[in-house]
């Protein structure tokens, strides 16, 4: 543990730490899945049991005869990441009991990452039995608001006026006209003993989030934001910057949710800047800064700072 | 260590009860189940087997059939031994992962209790589900009675983590007509069992943390041929002869005999009928009636569905006159895909057999002697001209007018 501290102490050393995750990969200039995945991977030094549904980061990175992956890792389908490394961690308790494991002075940690198309949607009651049956695993979702791997369809997690290719802006459309699922809330609702939302920008509260979620006992679920170059539409140089806009404009807040009731707000803005600086920043909502559909901005400052709102009183009355 | 179980040398046990003491006494590892008629008791005692300290493996109670045999590739990706049952609709959803299990090389063993397919919602017994999964990669092989249930699932878990193998395999018996229908089964004392079947010996095993491995890679049109090509190969080429070595080995220890191709009263038949599951032990109950008439009935059942013993099969039916290919599951628009094994099987040999399909106990609708007497009196009739004189297809046990094509 003493190792992880010096690594975690300052961006330098956790950057430039051992890689379990290389390089060599497909995902775009500009992924934040990539940095995401590091960040997971280089919050531990123990072994790690690794499942990706399908989607971006599996198809960028165990593309036969090479792989991205340094650690165990397992792809099944676009539904089924979860149940891959539950099945891995029953498989481990047996051999443990059995006395049967080739490492038994080791205790590897086992991690699925899935995109919002495989965790909101498609995969979405696999990870529900996972957590019902309280599998000693985490599940991360790579969240970046669309199914990027297929060209940009709309998901559960898209928010209310983006643009995608299955909810396209139009003469007639402002984009996507559901609200983004609340999938922290389901997750908990689950009595999950940890639950919390990150993003890769807030690289100490990220790894101090997931070092703790290696620490719990049971499912720990991740609800990580990544901005997605290609189809929020910004320049593969800015994905921090965006980030930046998305946590400070608390469209995307910062908090954990402990055993299902404990809510605590971890990152908090000294200066919280409006929504419409974060959806200027993007062509996803380019349409949105016209006189037949700028209502939807002010829609969408409302809901932010009712959320805010929520989530303060949350943390406040904990329960 | 679990306890042990002490077993009769004769027990009465159902087709069910049969497959979960094969389970209890290979010591798989991880279980992973969705409950689903008619496969239901398996889990359920092996359920039973573990509040009782009779196992000691891992049980996953999954939240669908998808997600557990997503669980048991998991499982056995991380380096043990892995077994789970299902039947029918629970089958279906299982088809996707049942594909990932078999091109991942992954030697998971599957009950399929054989149930039909919805809709019309059925829960009996016909081979709709079985067909279903036949070109998924697995090794199928098919029990006619509970005792057989018993010894194809050691040998499935035997045959199947061979590392010359490496292939899934699913051991096939008929809803309720084997399922719930109780014998007297003749069993193995668990430490003979457990030899018989043999420490699992992992391969790629996740879990072996020294040596990090990535299962289910993406392969291209650069590498995709080659990767089913070679599962392909490994069906054809190696699994016949474990099978054999098993059947062998098998018939040292418990003094019972299995074949790849079940033959009776086939040495001189002039008809033959060729089956599946519990319908071939009554058709070797017709057969023997006729036999006693002077007619030269045999019956050839399929023991080994996937790989599909082309040549065996061949070499069974080569000498007899008529032939009639019985399948259980609708064929929807073509011949049965038994029919369809057999001619594939004969067209290039000297046979001149007549060879004609029956649809027959869909739905778990009984197959009587009655109708297999009726094949035998087609079969006669097709024997004695050397030609089609009945329908190519025809649908036995329907009621209603006669339904027959070609």
């Amino acid at each position: 543990m003493s190792q992880i501290k010096v690594k975690t102490k300052n961006l330098k050393n956790f950057s430039t730490s051992a890689e379990r995750f290389e390089g060599s990969n497909l995902l775009c200039p500009g992924c934040a899945h990539s940095i995401i995945v590091r960040e997971v991977l280089n919050a531990t030094d123990d072994n790690l049991i690794l499942a990706a549904s399908t989607g971006c980061l599996e198809v960028c990175t165990a593309v036969y005869p090479h792989t991205s992956w340094d650690a165990s890792w397992i792809h099944i389908g676009f539904e089924n990441g979860s149940s891959a490394v539950a099945g891995a961690e029953a498989m481990h308790k047996a051999l443990k009991k059995k006395g049967r494991l080739k490492q038994p002075e080791r205790t590897p940690k086992f991690v699925a990452f899935g995109g919002d198309g495989a965790t909101y949607d498609i995969g979405f009651q696999w990870i529900s039995g996972c957590f019902e049956r309280g599998h000693d695993m985490m599940y991360v979702c790579l969240d970046n608001e669309v199914y990027a791997n297929t060209g940009g369809q709309r998901s559960s997690s898209t928010p209310i006026g983006a643009s995608a290719s299955t909810s396209p802006a139009g003469s007639n459309s402002y984009g996507e006209k559901k609200n983004k699922k609340d999938i922290m809330a389901i997750m908990a609702a689950h009595g999950a003993p940890y639950v919390a939302q990150v993003a890769p920008n807030k690289w100490k509260d990220m790894v101090g989030k997931i070092q703790k979620g290696f620490a719990t006992e049971g499912p720990v679920f991740i609800n990580a934001m990544s901005a997605c170059t290609t189809e929020w539409k910004f320049a593969p140089e800015d994905t921090i910057a965006v980030s930046d806009l998305a946590t400070e404009s608390l469209v995307f807040p910062l908090y954990e949710i402990i055993d299902g009731t404990e809510l605590n707000i971890t990152y908090r803005p000294k200066n919280i800047i409006p929504v419409r600086d974060y959806l200027g920043a993007q062509g996803r909502f380019k349409h949105l800064f016209t006189k037949q559909y700028e209502h939807i901005i002010d829609e969408w400052q409302t809901r932010v700072d009712a959320k805010w709102e929520y989530l303060q009183r949350r943390e406040e009355v904990r329960i | 260590m679990a306890n042990i179980f002490e077993l009769q040398d004769i027990e009465v046990w159902d087709g069910n009860m049969a497959a979960s003491h094969a389970l209890r006494q290979a010591q798989v590892d991880v279980v992973a189940a969705y409950p689903i008629t008619p496969s239901t008791p398996i889990v359920e005692s092996y359920s039973n087997f573990l509040a009782n300290d009779y196992v000691d493996g891992e049980y996953v109670m999954a939240e669908s059939e998808h997600g557990a045999m997503s669980c048991c590739i998991g499982a056995s990706a991380a380096g043990g031994r892995v077994a789970t049952a299902t039947s029918s609709q629970g089958y279906a959803l299982m088809v996707e992962t049942l594909y990932s299990a078999g091109g991942m090389r992954l030697p998971i063993v599957l009950n399929v209790v054989n149930r039909a397919l919805a809709a019309p919602l059925n829960v009996n017994g016909d081979h709709s589900d079985m067909y279903l999964g036949r070109d998924s990669g697995w090794i199928q092989i098919d029990c006619y009675n509970p005792q057989e249930a018993y010894d194809m699932n050691l040998v499935a878990f035997r045959v199947a983590e061979d590392h010359d193998v490496r292939l899934p395999a699913m051991v096939h018996q008929d809803g309720f007509m084997t399922s719930h229908t109780a014998q007297k089964v003749k069993t193995l004392t668990d430490d003979v069992a457990y030899k018989f079947v043999g420490e699992f010996n992992p391969m790629n095993d996740m879990l072996d943390l020294d040596n990090p491995v990535t299962h289910g890679a993406q392969t291209e049109e650069d590498w995709h041929f080659e990767h089913k090509a070679l599962q392909h190969h490994a069906l054809m080429t190696n699994v016949i002869p474990k099978i054999q070595e098993a059947f062998d080995e098998l018939k040292i220890i418990s003094g019972r005999e299995y074949n790849l191709v079940e033959k009776y009263n086939m040495d001189d038949a002039d008809l033959a009928i060729v089956c599946m599951g519990s319908s071939v032990e009554t058709a070797i109950e017709v057969s023997n009636e006729l036999r006693e008439q002077g007619i030269k009935a045999g019956v050839v059942g399929i023991r080994v569905f996937r790989p599909f013993p082309l040549e065996q099969i061949a070499e069974a039916l080569i000498d007899v006159k008529a032939i009639a290919a019985l399948d259980r599951s609708s064929p929807n628009g073509t011949v049965g895909a038994l029919y369809n094994e057999l001619a594939g099987a004969l067209f290039n040999s000297s046979t001149k057999a007549i060879l004609t399909g029956y649809v027959y106990g869909l739905g778990g609708r009984d197959l009587t002697k009655v109708n297999i007497h009726t094949i035998y009196r087609d079969l006669g009739k097709n024997a004695q001209n050397g030609q089609l004189m009945t329908p190519l297809q025809q649908f036995t046990g329907l009621r209603g007018p006669k339904l027959s094509f070609f």
